[in-house]
């Protein structure tokens, strides 16, 4: 057996001599190329982002004029917006469907699913994925969640409303809300099969960096892609399914009868046939994915920034392995924090506490990562470019974000902020804002790498990146003092409360903000889809990085390299390396050293 | 590249790279950590019920007193032994598993089809006495009255032993009318009836001066509270609002009804990933016997689903643990 498993490895996909003929299905469509997959997922992952931050703006509009018609809520909500006025139920389920994208579609398949698959094969040196078919399975998976959450939108009774926490009994009764009816079905379906998608998904990753490293990438010399891309799967693996079974037993609860979250209720003027169980149930095990959930979602980022921030610093990672450390240290104590979300849910006040110190704890990896960032840079021949300063820009809200945590770790002090806009401000700074840096960096990084050689239009670049990071803090600064102030989230409108009446001009400046950002957006959309076509074609090696993808052939092949796998002898961040005598960088006038170059005569070895 | 004397630094490292540093393939460790996720979904399952469980730990049910027949034995108290059969069938499975998989790491088809086989004839045992297991539960026994608060009224005669509702229940003339689709604008189906309603049980227990009433709280040594003759009477004329006869989502006559929820909705939900294995065996079974791993050289596909099967064992242990044995 063990000879077979041998050969099946060395010879995996080593097909690339003799090239079948790929029709425009089998190429474009249901491709087993990891490359291609990976655009896929990002193509999608946009999309769906587009459908995410226009419900946003939406809804802003209506807390920044609450009294005001606008045509374009007719236009778009129909009878959910006549006459200009938007209707409660669906301000509720246009804040539920921003979550649930934002979350899920966007930064969890688009984020991970695209950066996962282009860079897995490509950085470790392996001609695909260890599994080309469920990989592609993966895919449609998440695509049919996508086309299964959209189609939810235009049920008669809505979507779903709940909020992406979909918290019962609210979502469990189809009577309380209108968007608890076939809206909510369609989500739990929706939700079934992404969880499905991301199982196959990450399997494919973690089983592809165990097995598939070419000679010589031992695991510390892995770039911190890699290592930010395998934990991630791996929390994936651990946290999605129990997500599946808080949303099984919903459905149970929901469809069947049962109840597993339901207890003494009257509605409608009928007493419920249900005793026994806790909505408290529901979210230990909700927040037991949703929690490591946040970290699927920020760690990909985080991986893609080290890496990015590397190279455009000329210097290597300070403090590689406490990069990785942290990366494992931050997977390990995302799984036992999951009740800082539930302070003032009834959960007992001592578990409070415990989990108070354990989400403390996560601090101290997260701030290791911060400082290990500011010292890469720190002296370092700073390059620039737009991919750079998206990856400053995340650590920049990242630790804004972060400190905002902090008070709403500790369960004294969350309690007098529970569900205002200061929670709102906090997690769309540290993960949101954060993560889609890391998207933005990575697209622009790695652009050449999908599309053939083409680079980003690096100007309009500099526009989408200063509009957004200013418009970015514009909309989620102000949130911490609405917070702090008392108001709270998820609130239709404030009018009927005179003591938030101070707080409307705030809300207005957010909602200008927002608007500005999001029209930034669409400066990126417009250098996304035109270079593709005819962007500039780059060198080879754009950014003079020592991976191994930028030694792959730049026409698409499927197999990555034309000839045999280069082999590794280096790690991935040997930038600005001077040789033995310190004269001269060890490749003089080349300040970096490829990973596939080998120890050269003049240089010191270092411990990777 | 391969003319190459350069090393990489890394040669003879378990991790170095160009290796498989567990020794295993890649679609058997797919195979692991889809078992890792699947296990905790699993867990998520057994650890809302043990949420459940403790939240009326002093009303659960006592599964010695649930699962208390045998096939083709009427009215024997055979507390716990079909599951037991159950359990010793599907752990045998594994065992025969265990064999099917050696015997393909020494390429021996014949002996790989025969243990396959029997896995699979296991496999199928289990699944029907499960459904067994299922129907018995639905139908129930005794039968039992609920009260307007949800809670459960057993009744026991003048030795303290159970009796059923057909014992003393007595037959009142029915004035119901049945509806039929064919002659209505709007129609409903009824729900299921139960033999007796509730004026039926009731009428039969104020005839009958011995029977009492045993409530589903337990006292501190774990015994249900059985409540004298004058109380029993109080608490049926004043709470008891329908007859419960077996389990079901809603209703269940041995106790809460969390507890019939979660023992239809996990073992459900492990008889479905029995099946499905029954299934994938059988697929299998059939490569094996047309010779597709023969001429593969390899019997991996065999280890691969019998990892699942083991899984799928493991999981049965503890939810037998868990719903029969604590």
């Amino acid at each position: 057996m063990s000879a077979h498993a041998h050969d099946h490895a060395e010879d995996h996909h080593d097909d690339h001599g003799h090239h079948h003929k790929e029709t425009f299905v089998t190429k474009y469509i249901f491709s087993q190329d990891h490359k291609m997959i990976s655009k896929q997922y990002l193509v999608t992952g946009l999309f769906m982002g587009m459908i995410g931050i226009a419900m946003s703006i939406l809804f802003r509009m209506q807390l920044a004029w609450p009294d005001h018609q606008f045509t374009i809520y007719e236009i778009l909500l129909g009878k959910w917006g006549e006459d200009g006025v938007m209707d409660p139920s669906v301000y509720l389920a246009l804040v539920t469907i921003h979550g649930t994208i934002m979350v899920f579609f966007v930064l969890t398949a688009g984020l991970s699913g695209t950066f996962s698959n282009l860079l897995i094969p490509l950085q470790i040196g392996a001609r695909d994925m260890a599994s080309g078919f469920l990989n592609m399975i993966s895919y449609w998976l998440f695509f049919l969640s996508s086309i299964i959450m959209l189609m939810s939108l235009f049920v008669e009774a809505g979507p779903a409303s709940a909020g992406w926490t979909i918290y019962p009994p609210l979502s469990a009764l189809p009577q309380a809300i209108p968007g608890s009816g076939t809206g909510m079905t369609l989500w739990l379906v929706s939700m079934a099969i992404f969880i499905a998608s991301s199982l196959l998904g990450s399997l494919n990753y973690i089983v592809t960096v165990l097995n598939l490293r070419t000679k010589g990438m031992s695991m510390t010399r892995l770039p911190l892609t890699i290592w930010a891309f395998f934990i991630t799967a791996v929390i994936g693996v651990v946290s999605f399914p129990v997500l599946l079974s808080a949303a099984l037993m919903l459905i149970m609860d929901r469809s069947f009868g049962t109840s597993f979250f339901l207890s003494d209720i009257y509605i409608a003027g009928e007493v419920l046939h249900n005793q026994g169980g806790s909505p408290v149930l529901f979210e230990h095990l909700f927040w037991f994915l949703g929690h490591p959930e946040v970290y699927i979602v920020i760690l990909p980022a985080m991986g893609l920034v080290s890496e990015i921030m590397a190279t455009n610093a000329r210097k290597p990672i300070f403090g590689y392995r406490a990069m990785v450390a942290s990366i494992l240290a931050i997977a390990f104590l995302s799984t036992i924090v999951w009740g800082h979300h539930m302070f003032i849910s009834g959960m007992n006040p001592f578990l409070g506490s415990v989990f108070t110190f354990t989400t403390l704890l996560i601090a101290i990896p997260s701030a290791v990562k911060s400082f290990n960032w500011i010292t890469t840079l720190w002296r370092g021949n700073l390059q620039m470019n737009t991919a750079m300063l998206f990856s400053i820009g995340f650590v920049s809200t990242f630790i804004t974000g972060g400190l905002t945590g902090i008070i709403l770790g500790d369960s004294a002090l969350d309690i007098n902020v529970h569900d205002t806009y200061f929670v709102v401000a906090h997690f769309h700074l540290v993960m949101g804002v954060s993560a889609l840096y890391g998207l933005f960096a990575g697209v622009y990084h790695w652009f050449p790498k999908m599309f053939e050689g083409k680079l980003l239009n690096k100007n309009l670049g500099y526009i989408h990146f200063w509009v957004t990071v200013i418009g970015a803090y514009g909309v989620f600064f102000p949130m911490h003092f609405i917070g702090m102030a008392g108001l709270p989230r998820r609130y239709y409108t404030n009018t009927n409360f005179p003591y938030f009446d101070d707080l409307t001009d705030v809300n207005v400046v957010i909602t200008i903000f927002a608007i500005i950002t999001a029209a930034a957006q669409l400066v990126f959309l417009y250098n996304f889809i035109s270079s593709m076509f005819f962007g500039k074609v780059g060198p080879k090696n754009p950014w003079n990085s020592t991976t191994l993808e930028w030694t792959a052939e730049v026409k698409h092949i499927h197999g990555n390299w034309d000839g045999p796998i280069p082999h590794v002898y280096r790690w991935s961040y040997d930038y600005s390396k001077l040789n033995k005598d310190e004269s001269d960088y060890v490749i003089p006038g080349q300040d970096y050293i490829p990973q596939h170059m080998p120890l050269q005569e003049n240089e010191e070895e270092l411990n990777h | 590249m391969e003319a190459t004397v350069v090393e990489t630094g890394t040669e003879g490292k378990a991790w170095g790279g160009g290796n498989q540093p567990l020794r295993a393939s890649y679609g058997k460790m797919m195979m692991w950590f889809f078992i890792v996720s699947d296990a905790l979904t699993f867990s998520g399952f057994l650890a809302s019920y043990g949420f459940s469980r403790f939240k009326f730990v002093d009303a659960w049910p006592i599964a010695d007193e649930v699962f208390t027949h045998f096939p083709f034995l009427h009215g024997v108290d055979a507390p716990m032994y079909y599951v037991a059969f159950m359990t010793f069938i599907l752990i045998f499975s594994s065992v025969t598993m265990v064999l099917a998989v050696d015997a393909g790491h020494k390429m021996q088809q014949k002996k790989v089809i025969l243990y396959m086989f029997l896995t699979i004839i296991g496999g199928a045992i289990f699944v029907g006495s499960q459904a067994w297991e299922w129907k018995t539960f639905i139908k129930g026994d005794f039968g039992a009255v609920e009260t307007k608060g949800g809670k459960i009224l057993q009744f026991l005669d003048a030795d303290g032993e159970r009796v059923a509702l057909r014992d003393f229940a007595i037959e009142l003339p029915k004035t119901r009318e049945i509806h039929e689709e064919s002659n209505g604008l709007w129609f409903q189906k009824d729900g299921t009836q139960t033999t007796y309603n509730f004026e039926e049980v009731k009428a039969g227990f104020m005839a009958d001066k011995s029977v009492l009433i045993r409530t589903q709280l337990k006292d501190e040594h774990g015994h249900h509270i059985v409540l004298s003759r004058e109380a029993s009477e109080a608490k049926l004329l004043n709470d008891g609002k329908l007859v419960v006869e077996g389990a079901n989502l809603k209703h269940n006559e041995y106790g809460t009804p969390l507890f019939a929820d979660f023992f239809f909705f996990i073992t459900g939900f492990h008889g479905f990933h029995v099946f499905s294995g029954v299934l994938i065996n059988c697929i299998i079974f059939f490569n094996v016997v047309i010779g597709t791993y023969e001429r593969r050289g390899s019997y991996e596909m065999v280890e691969k689903v019998g990892l699942y099967w083991h899984f799928v064992d493991l999981v049965w242990v503890f939810v037998f643990t868990f719903f029969y044995l604590v």
